[in-house]
């Protein structure tokens, strides 16, 4: 088994430093999705052999929701919006690569500090979660669109989730169940928020926006 | 207590059941006055039996926050503050609903009725809280709320002006109160009042007094804390000025005792220095309401000149406190206190006057105005008894209070060395000229707003307010007449209660009540024969025909109201004796040749200590301020990027 959640976080990262380097937001979407299938993914490998069916049912749940949901929420969205890709960030692609370097080593450095105690095998998994956390954050902060920022939320959500199966090992369904009902409602918000936002004001870049301030 | 705690509940109560039924304004406005008077007469029981003597036990309620319990406890002290809470914030809301109806087409009164009653309720939660933390809680609620009852106007430029000053002076007060509190809880381990009393050394005892000088003086309005009086009470709407100044400042006189409690001993010059700034609240406060052209404007003047003379009352009670003679200790706080119930109820009923007078010519520049006692006769009366009372005349409420501060300022002088006796002549001198220019400026409203003919307004539509605005002036005027006559015993109900506050032991042998007695017989006398001499006119008029004629004549062939006495003009020569203190600009043209055309005079008398002192540094701030600009960019991914960036250097220092 570790085999498998080894392969899955290694897969892990190289989905966050492809959305550090992704400019279509359809790619973007796609990546994110695949996140939420390897972190479901993750999951089962991770309790396969105590099998404990609240757990598969939760990881399921997230799987389903965050590989068919989200993106067809967000797709919807850019066939609403009709914005292709994120043009002109606050931080080129390749920039956004070396940052996303500097980010893995942090986060390497930040999990050799954190005191905790982990299986054999897993020692991968909290470096992976603090990147993923870091990548989500970085697609809020570096990005213009609404919709990006969008994803780099659930991206975000998905490093929390890794980060929290693996410190705290058992959390309540309820917990679980509640972030994932939370991520739901959040996007789904932001994609009504997006339409009214696109269809006001003809575009969904934050920056422009302030013209708002009071 | 329970009944305390219930009337909060009610008080919160009604203000969301208001603001769910803001569609309906009518009933919103009923259902909150509803709340106010419900939370009267629950809360005003057990605070009339505390001041009776009662004792209550304290409540507490834990929270998960560290250091904050919601302590609650009742006291005389509390009680002498909640007695005119209950009593206005329920009188005022019946005014309310009355003054409140024609805003009721353009603006959503619900917002008012929620604001009013959370203010109140967290007036109540103030004089009660008895855990550091909570208090400061209940104080910034009060603030806030306030806040919002003086922008309840903000769709006009002045009132959000206004309400902008108002925020920053209570927000900074509080700036003062915050490390009060925290070196209180640093001496004594813990933000329980009752742990506070003596906890500290001298040397942060004078930093606390220092502080809560300014702190709580910020909220009570003294001089040169009081800015946002001046502003904030002609922009908020007349009920909220009179809460606002009738108890609302007197919150911060409750902070003030309050903390003076926990100090233990006060040193001699703390007492001296409560008097000086009570003797320049108190007398630059009337000389500015003397100069005012704005009805509210003044009274809000006059608000800083009572809390001036409050704070003399405590300082002469500190300065009896720390000499150990009993009696000026008493006699001072007895005082003091006593001024800040009437002073709520006169001051009460003066805002809601000059509300009704607002409410009907729809101007507050006093020039403009006269003759309006013919057409409200009610509201003129009761504010003739409220300008009575506020210039401390007997036989009303005013002078009893004041009286009580002259007494113990006598005692003190002839008790007392010469040094300590210095200051207490100096409170009878600024008492003196306080009662004497607040005669005056009075005299000045009430000649010129009510006496004489209009001048620039029309009275065909005025007439007398409703009985929802009457009713309550009338019971307030009732109230000042009340204790004006029954002083001896008010004075014996409070002096029990105040001997409580005093760290001196011994029985109390002086009684200042009987003085008060001789004098309350002959003002009785004088009602009485006002009276008869009423009845006496009215029998004498009753078989003869009444002519009326125009009231100023002056031998013109054709005299127009315009011609009569001005208010400038009346105040004229008291502000030009005192001008080195008011700096009134005059714009003078004087007319000329032998057939004068035009002729104008205009004179505007600004606040030294908002021109002088305010402004410059508030412009320095902003200076220095404004580079701080390039932190704020109003985008959201730079926001987002601070609090990453503050969230990883917590975590580097923390696992470092």
């Amino acid at each position: 088994m570790e085999t498998y959640i080894e392969a899955s976080v290694i897969l892990l990262l190289l989905t966050d430093i492809a959305l550090f380097g992704t400019s279509r937001l359809y790619t973007c979407i796609t990546i994110a999705a695949v996140q939420g299938v390897l972190l479901g993914l993750i999951a089962l490998f991770a309790n396969a052999e105590t099998f404990i069916p609240r757990i598969i049912v939760i990881a399921s749940i997230g799987i389903v929701i965050k590989a068919f949901v989200f993106p067809y929420l967000l797709k919807r969205t850019i066939r609403q919006a009709g914005v292709q890709r994120e043009i002109q960030p606050f931080i080129g692609y390749l920039s956004s690569l070396v940052v996303s370097l500097v980010l893995f080593g942090v986060s390497i450095w930040f999990s050799a500090k954190l005191p905790l105690a982990l299986g054999a095998g897993r020692s991968m998994i909290i470096p992976a979660a603090i990147m993923t956390m870091f990548t989500g954050l970085f697609l809020i902060v570096a990005r213009r669109k609404a919709l990006t920022q969008c994803i780099g939320y659930i991206v975000c959500e998905n490093g929390m989730y890794l980060f929290g199966m693996v410190a705290v090992g058992e959390i309540p369904a309820l917990v679980e169940l509640g972030i994932l009902l939370d991520a739901v409602a959040a996007v789904t918000v932001m994609g009504v928020a997006m339409y009214h936002i696109n269809r006001e004001f003809d575009h969904i870049d934050t920056d422009r926006l302030s013209s708002l301030k009071g | 207590m329970n009944l305390i705690l219930a009337s909060i509940a009610v008080l919160f109560l009604s203000s969301l059941v208001s603001l769910a039924v803001q569609g309906k304004p009518r009933i919103a406005g009923i259902l909150g006055a509803c709340g106010s008077v419900l939370a009267l007469g629950l809360g005003i029981v057990p605070a009339v039996q505390a001041l009776m003597g009662s004792q209550f036990a304290p409540l507490a309620f834990a929270s998960s926050m560290p250091w904050l319990s919601f302590s609650m406890g009742l006291d005389p002290i509390s009680a002498i503050f909640l007695v005119p809470i209950y009593i206005l914030s329920g009188l005022v809301a019946v005014y309310g609903t009355g003054y409140m109806k024609p805003y009721a087409e353009q603006k959503n009164t619900a917002f008012y009725w929620f604001f009013y009653n959370i203010l109140v309720a967290s007036m109540v939660l103030v004089c009660v809280a008895r855990n550091g933390l909570f208090f400061l809680l209940c104080w910034e609620v009060m603030a806030l709320s306030s806040f919002f009852l003086v922008a309840f106007e903000n769709d006009k430029v002045e009132v959000r002006k206004a309400s902008w000053i108002y925020l920053i002076a209570s927000q900074l007060g509080t700036v003062f109160l915050i490390p009060m509190f925290i070196l209180f809880g640093n001496q004594s381990g813990s933000f329980e009042f009752s742990s506070f009393y003596n906890c500290l050394t001298p040397a942060a005892a004078t930093g606390c007094f220092i502080l809560g000088c300014i702190g709580f003086g910020t909220k009570a309005g003294i001089i040169p804390f009081h800015v946002w009086l001046p502003e904030a009470h002609p922009a908020a709407p007349s009920p909220v000025s009179a809460l606002m100044s009738g108890v609302m400042i007197k919150t911060g006189i409750y902070g003030l005792v309050r903390m003076i409690t926990f100090l233990g001993m006060p040193p001699l010059w703390w007492g001296m220095v409560l008097i000086a700034i009570g003797a320049l609240s108190g007398i630059l406060g009337v000389l500015f309401a003397l100069a005012q052209h704005d009805i509210k404007r003044l009274l809000a003047y006059h608000s800083v000149e009572n809390i001036g003379i409050i704070v003399l009352g405590i300082g002469v009670g500190l300065i009896g406190i720390s000499t150990g003679h009993q009696t000026i200790a008493v006699l001072g706080f007895a005082g003091g206190l006593l001024h800040v119930i009437n002073h709520a109820l006169f001051k009460g009923l003066l805002f809601l006057g000059a509300g009704s007078v607002i409410h009907q010519t729809h101007t507050r520049e006093i020039d403009h105005m006269g003759g309006l006692i013919k057409k409200m006769p009610i509201t003129a009366l009761t504010f003739l008894i409220g300008a009575v009372a506020i210039s401390g005349l007997p036989p009303l409420n005013g002078f009893v209070s004041e009286f009580l501060v002259y007494m113990g300022s006598f005692s003190g002088i002839t008790s007392l060395e010469a040094e300590t006796a210095m200051p207490l002549a100096g409170v009878i001198a600024s008492l003196a000229l306080i009662g004497g220019l607040a005669t005056a400026c009075f005299t000045k409203v009430f000649g010129i707003v009510f006496l004489g003919e209009a001048r620039t307004i029309q009275l065909d539509h005025v007439q007398e307010s409703p009985a929802s605005m009457t009713v309550p002036m009338i019971i307030l005027a009732f109230s000042c007449v009340v204790i004006g006559l029954s002083g001896p015993l008010v004075v014996r109900l409070l002096i029990p209660e105040v001997l409580a506050i005093v760290p001196i032991s011994g029985p109390f042998v002086f009684d200042p009540s009987e003085w008060l007695v001789n004098i309350s017989i002959v003002a009785s006398g004088l009602v009485v024969l006002i009276i008869l001499g009423a009845g006496f006119r009215k029998f004498l008029l009753s078989r003869r025909t009444v002519g009326q004629t125009v009231t100023w004549d002056c031998g013109y062939a054709a005299p127009f109201s315009r011609m009569q006495y001005t208010a400038s003009s009346f105040a004229q020569p008291l502000t030009d004796l005192f001008s080195a203190f008011l700096k009134t600009k005059k714009h003078i043209k004087v007319p000329a040749d032998y057939f004068p055309a035009q002729a104008s005079i205009e004179t505007h008398t600004a606040d030294p200590s908002n021109e002088r002192v305010y402004r410059p540094v508030f412009a320095q701030a902003v200076g220095l301020l404004s580079r701080m600009r390039a932190l704020q960019q109003g985008r959201i991914q730079i926001y987002v990027l601070y609090i990453v960036v503050t969230l990883i250097a917590l975590l580097l220092w923390k696992l470092r």
